[in-house]
């Protein structure tokens, strides 16, 4: 980064700058959000970042829905790996309501949370490569989010905004095809992803406009919040998956890659690794649920637990708790938790307040897109334009998960 | 590497800064506790530099609105040791009619965006931050939506009441 070699000087006989609106709806920025640019020729002298374009006040909506209905505001947040911001908001409860889960759904958990990572990647390096002028690998890779977007079809019926699983565990059992279906991805996907990276890892072009582009040291990364794939890029093997292991990570055996230089390469290459970290971790966990007692898909938590919907209708007991939980009638204790998930980005962390009322009194979304991104217009300077874009995709920046 | 236990950092702290330490809590194992504004920047900076566990990653600023109560809101800071493993919660109430509090800018650049969130939604007045805008909504929005006494829903509609609930 140039930050302390200004290009632009006022002798300077070409001494017009050019104003360069992207966004909100450019092609580029992957999402709606706005960059206010001043160029040299082709070197950014100055950026400002507008965001908030969907900002849809979540924070202020969690504080009239009860906990159950929080679910579906989470999808919305990163988008593109809806089912960890599920998992992560579930288990945000259930720490503050101390329920253990069964083994079996842990690992039904790590098995979505990993797919979901490895739909999150994808969309972020296929399109490094597409901003870097190769369609090809785009369309190639991308087929496979439409394969993770069926199995999760297959367990919930949704396929972008899933609100997968129920506070308590999952609100049905995997079924045969979900479990054919995933197999045949860890069949298929290895294939398609060493394929991928032949055609970039050693690629001059793409080399040449990755590498040494963007490099950040990992004291401006920290200084500046990053977490997740972007943090580990610039060497600190931070994973919130090791350092507070949740549901379950403890049990598996994977490895946290990290880069040196923190340019887009090493961001690249990181996300890359993960994906194959998220291949094992997933055959590791689909071996283990074969050892655990089959049929369990949730903690018996009758009070917090959602009913099956034909035991509503056929039982007094659950119709009793389906209707204190639909009102939020739940005894939760009143505190305060913090949780945190590795989301796709980096630390996904919910700030709950309960006070005992049908709602939480404050929750408060720690949102790795909107903390990544506000380094991206001070890094930008002297930057050539083209590769501040490749910039903004190597960041993954999620305008559902920037404003809330 | 020897564990760092939240009694050792209490501790610390408490040697360091005396009675401005607080409502010291451990809820969920993650150490709170409250502070005075006057020393935030300070406690904050110790707790960055200190040698038991560095908390050099900010995890996040928000606020909470308590309305009614004599220092209104609560200014919650999460600090974060990678090497130690460990987290800490801070919190500073201020008056609610006068919103200020020093900015944390000076020790993490993370800060920047987080306390224009904060005061954008609370209208918490981070004296000396560079840039202090609103971020999420627009301009001229005119009030700070977070706080308490601006309802989500239209206040007339009868059938959430809690009065129906028994409470």
């Amino acid at each position: 980064m140039n930050h302390n070699q200004p290009v632009y000087t006022d002798n300077d006989p070409q001494n017009e700058l050019v104003t360069l609106n992207l966004g909100p709806t450019h092609p580029a920025t992957h999402g709606v959000f706005q960059n206010v640019i001043q160029l040299d020729g082709e070197r950014i002298v100055s950026g400002v970042s507008t965001i908030g374009y969907i900002h849809r006040a979540f924070e202020k909506i969690a504080e009239h829905r009860p906990f159950y209905q929080i679910t579906p505001l989470t999808d919305r947040l990163n988008y593109c790996s809806s089912p960890i911001n599920n998992m992560g908001w579930h288990m945000t409860v259930e720490k503050l309501l101390n329920i253990k889960m069964p083994k079996r759904v842990d690992y039904l958990r790590v098995v979505i949370m990993e797919l979901a990572r490895i739909s999150d990647h994808i969309i972020c390096n296929t399109i490094i490569a597409q901003d870097t002028g190769a369609t090809t690998t785009f369309l190639y890779l991308f087929q496979f989010r439409e394969h993770i977007y069926e199995i999760y079809e297959e367990i919930c019926g949704a396929r972008l905004t899933t609100n997968i699983g129920r506070i308590g565990g999952f609100e049905r059992d995997f079924n045969e095809i979900a479990f054919a279906k995933i197999n045949k991805f860890l069949e298929e996907f290895p294939v398609a992803l060493r394929e991928f990276e032949s055609l970039l890892n050693r690629n001059r072009i793409f080399i040449d406009r990755t590498a040494k582009v963007a490099e950040v040291t990992a004291e401006q990364a920290l200084d500046y919040g990053w977490t997740g794939p972007l943090l580990r890029s610039t060497g600190v093997d931070y994973d919130v998956r090791v350092s507070e292991p949740y549901s379950s990570y403890e049990d598996f055996d994977f490895e946290v890659p990290v880069g040196t230089s923190g340019d887009i390469y090493d961001r690249y290459l990181v996300r890359n690794e993960e994906m194959w970290q998220s291949i094992s971790i997933i055959e590791q966990a689909l071996e283990k649920i074969k050892l655990e007692p089959a049929g369990i898909f949730h903690a018996d938590v009758p009070d917090f637990y959602l009913p099956a919907k034909e035991e509503v209708y056929n039982n007094m007991e659950a119709l009793i708790y389906h209707f204190k939980i639909v009102m939020g009638e739940i005894d939760a204790p009143k505190a305060e938790v913090y949780h945190a998930v590795e989301g796709g980005n980096g630390e996904l962390g919910f700030y709950l307040i309960n006070d005992g009322g049908r709602t939480p009194y404050r929750l408060h979304f720690r949102r790795p897109s909107f903390i990544n991104y506000q380094m991206f217009a001070p890094m930008s300077k002297g930057m050539l334009l083209s590769d501040a874009i490749i910039n903004m995709s190597s960041m993954n920046i999620i305008a559902g998960e920037l404003d809330a | 590497m020897a564990e760092v236990t939240n009694h050792d950092l209490i501790q610390a702290l408490t040697e360091k800064f005396g009675e401005k330490i607080m409502g010291v809590n451990e809820p969920y194992g993650l150490l709170t506790f409250e502070t005075h504004k006057d020393v935030i920047i300070a406690v904050l900076a110790f707790l960055k530099q200190n040698e038991l566990a560095s908390f050099n990653f900010l995890t996040d600023i928000t606020a909470v609105h308590y309305p009614g109560k004599k220092q209104g809101i609560a200014v919650v800071y999460h600090l974060h040791s990678m090497v130690k493993k460990i987290r800490v919660r801070v919190k500073v109430f201020i008056d609610e009619h006068h919103p200020e509090i020093p900015t944390a800018t000076t020790l993490w650049n993370a800060a920047n965006w987080m306390e224009r969130e904060t005061y954008d939604f609370f209208g918490v007045k981070f004296e000396g931050h560079p840039d202090l805008r609103r971020i999420l909504n627009m301009d001229d929005l005119g009030v700070h939506p977070m706080l308490k006494q601006y309802p989500l829903e239209d206040p007339n509609r009868v059938d959430k009441k809690d009065e129906y609930f028994g409470r």
